[in-house]
């Protein structure tokens, strides 16, 4: 365990350099047609500084703080799979050659990231990602690659969006599992510091470039209270008590049917999932038929033909894809892979162009559950 | 064959075989022979695994491996035709490159039917995953208790292997039936769905492993039909389809509840499978 250590504004502006000058691409939250999206950071002055998020179901927008907070906003429609599980990559090239085909390389190696600003919803997220991707029976080699070697600065939130629910699935707001560097920012009159722990031998060693110095008592607890006040903002809960065989056995819930009147199958909310991972492919040839391309796209469950084999759709109403979507995440997720997948980050909320709020939807649920009679759901 | 960059070990990557043979099997399906190019040794498969098919520019498709199994250097696919890649796939000529990925997904539990009845069910291209059983009990008959084969098709000439139909019915302590949904006048078979075959099986239900592989509302009938004939339904094994864009477990669509139709099956017991098997739109 790394003791907790005291930057200023101008200490925490050198970690971008020293963090460029050991060869990572810097990439974190920064303002960009009116949200707080991922992107390349040049300096600690591309961060979002004295911006914060307006969210609510289906709602968000960007606002000027009364302060120069750096991280003083949540997550936005972006997550951090856009680099490790990106939305389009290339899986092949190949070429003909004679009777035969040739593969010929796979895309050249991605940089060596530093992901700046990743909240304790989002480090859970990449876990999750990690279990699906590489932690399974096969590891994908591109997210394999890419994910390698991240050098991860985490923050922790110190204030909550009113879509955000992390205390309910257990993942937030204090950051917990593996990072490098996990900073708390105080800002407030005449004030701006950040309490920032090390969390590996890297991390420490980045850290010591900075020459913090000791907090005092008096600032952990300020830092602590900070986080705390975040857990304390948060309105939004999900009962997940018995959630698995809640939703196996309310299959054919009438609130599905309801569910499906409002949803537009649009796709949006598995796209800003950050633990969505599911994926199409897509085969491309030139003209003279000599050389071929296969690209992986980020699908979703929610598309008509997700589920097609020959003879048609095997979920083809509204009412079944988004039942697979939620039953997915909350309930076979843990089958599958031994945690729910989700997270609690509250994106599927803000950015349903509609609405539809996954803690409302297992709320009907549980409050009118079907007869148990019913059996669940393939397991023994 | 070089092959660049690319490691051998990427699962996501095809590797070249070439087409060796093709049998027109019925006026829409046939089985192709594949070979490795580059005169490697083929990959060793169990029964009931299916590999990733690429023709080259226009995709890729799951579809399972239907020859011997004791034959290590070469791949048998039956195909049928019904859309672009399949169309694709099934022209290919002799010579031709095909991309295979696998084998992938579980097998038949063939070790489980030592000793014991073999019931081998199948509807239409069905039948396909379930040859390499067929062969495999024939090439150790002394293993096996009876080996009976029920074999439905739409019609009498959409039967697939029907010289090896006739071949296996001769052979020891071996059935083999099929009917047809329309006989037609020159059928002098059965008529009627698979089910009507059971009662003219002849084996011992309690001692019987039952492989079923067809249309899923086919499968899900058989299944209920050998349970009230006395088959356990752990004794009952289904091969169940979805659509399948990488076959290990990352591109999400053969989720079926909580299974990857890819990686935890293809091949499922029925107990595990039957309240599945009642959900509409699952
Ligand atoms: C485990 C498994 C084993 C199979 N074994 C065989 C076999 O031995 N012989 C055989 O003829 N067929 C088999 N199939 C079905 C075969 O994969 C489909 O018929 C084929 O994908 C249809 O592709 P298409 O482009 O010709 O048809 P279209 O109907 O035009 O399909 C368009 C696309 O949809 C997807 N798709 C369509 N149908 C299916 C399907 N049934 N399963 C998965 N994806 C589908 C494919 O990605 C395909 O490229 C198997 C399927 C699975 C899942
Ligand atoms: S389901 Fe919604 S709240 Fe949960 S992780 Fe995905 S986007 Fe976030
Ligand atoms: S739940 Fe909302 S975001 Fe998701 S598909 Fe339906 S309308 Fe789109």
């Amino acid at each position: 365990m790394h003791a907790p250590a005291l930057l200023t504004l101008d200490q925490l502006a050198r970690l971008v350099p020293a963090l460029h000058s050991r060869g990572y691409q810097v990439v974190g939250p920064t303002v960009r047609d009116g949200a707080i999206v991922y992107d390349v950071l040049e300096g600690i002055s591309d961060l979002p500084v004295g911006w914060t998020d307006e969210q609510e179901a289906g709602r968000y927008r960007l606002r000027r703080r009364n302060d120069d907070a750096l991280f003083g906003y949540v997550v936005g429609p972006q997550s951090w799979k856009k680099y490790v599980h990106p939305a389009e990559v290339r899986l092949l090239t190949a070429e003909r050659s004679g009777h035969t085909f040739r593969i010929l390389n796979n895309d050249p190696s991605p940089p060596r990231r530093a992901f700046l600003g990743v909240r304790a919803c989002e480090l859970a997220a990449i876990a999750v990602q990690d279990r699906v991707l590489q932690g399974d029976r096969y590891r994908d080699p591109i997210y394999a690659a890419r994910r390698e070697g991240i050098f991860i600065v985490a923050v922790n939130c110190t204030q909550a969006a009113p879509t955000c629910f992390c205390t309910s699935m257990g993942t937030g707001p204090r950051v917990r599992g593996a990072y490098d560097l996990a900073l708390t920012e105080l800002v407030g009159p005449g004030k701006h510091e950040f309490v920032i722990e090390a969390g590996s031998d890297a991390g420490a060693e980045v850290l010591a470039e900075l020459a913090p110095s000791a907090p005092s008592e008096a600032v952990c607890q300020e830092a602590e209270a900070a986080v705390e006040r975040a857990a304390s903002q948060i309105q939004r809960r999900m009962d997940t008590t018995g959630i698995r065989d809640l939703l196996y056995t309310n299959f054919d819930h009438p609130r599905w049917d309801n569910v499906a009147q409002r949803c537009l199958t649009c796709a949006n909310c598995t796209m800003v999932c950050p633990t969505c991972f599911c994926t199409t492919v897509e085969d491309v040839s030139d003209v003279t038929g000599m050389h071929a391309e296969r690209w992986r796209k980020w699908d979703s469950c929610f598309t008509q033909n997700f589920s097609y084999i020959h003879g048609g759709n095997i979920r083809s109403s509204a009412k079944s894809r988004y039942r697979q979507w939620m039953t997915h995440k909350l309930a076979s997720w843990i089958d599958q892979f031994g945690s729910s997948g989700c997270v609690g980050c509250g994106r599927c909320i803000t950015w349903c162009p509609v609405g539809i709020d996954i803690t409302e939807e297992v709320r009907a649920i549980r409050e009118s559950p079907a007869s148990s009679k019913e059996s669940s759901h393939g397991n023994p | 064959m070089t092959m660049a960059t690319a490691t051998t070990t990427d699962p996501m990557l095809p590797q070249p075989y070439s087409v060796r043979q093709v049998v027109k099997e019925t006026a829409d399906t046939f089985t192709l022979t594949l070979e490795p190019s580059n005169g490697a040794g083929g990959n060793r498969f169990q029964p009931g695994q299916f590999s990733m098919l690429w023709v080259f520019g226009v995709g890729e498709l799951p579809i399972s491996i239907s020859g011997d199994p004791a034959e290590r250097n070469r791949l048998a696919y039956t195909v049928r035709s019904v859309g672009q890649a399949t169309h694709a796939l099934v022209s290919r000529e002799v010579g031709g490159a095909v991309g295979v990925r696998g084998p992938f997904g579980t097998g038949w539990p063939v070790e489980k039917a030592e000793g014991r009845d073999v019931l081998v069910v199948a509807g239409g291209i069905g039948l396909a995953p379930l040859r390499p059983v067929i062969y495999e009990v024939l090439h150790h008959r002394e293993k096996y208790g009876r080996l009976v084969v029920l074999y439905g098709a739409r019609s009498p000439r959409e039967l697939l292997y029907r010289k090896e139909l006739a071949a296996w019915a001769r052979q020891h302590e071996t059935q083999v039936l099929s009917t047809v949904d329309y006989g037609g006048l020159s059928w002098r078979g059965q008529v009627g769905v698979v089910t009507t075959l059971f009662k003219y099986a002849r084996l011992q239900p309690e001692r019987s492993l039952a492989f079923a592989c067809g249309p899923e509302i086919m499968m899900r009938f058989v299944a209920r039909d050998l349970e009230t004939r006395g088959l356990a339904r752990e004794n009952i094994y289904l091969s169940m389809e979805r659509n399948m864009k990488c076959a290990l477990g990352f591109c999400g669509h053969c989720q079926y509840g909580p299974h990857f139709i890819c990686k935890d099956g293809p091949i499922f017991r029925y107990d595990q499978m039957r309240p599945l098997l009642e959900k509409y739109e699952l």
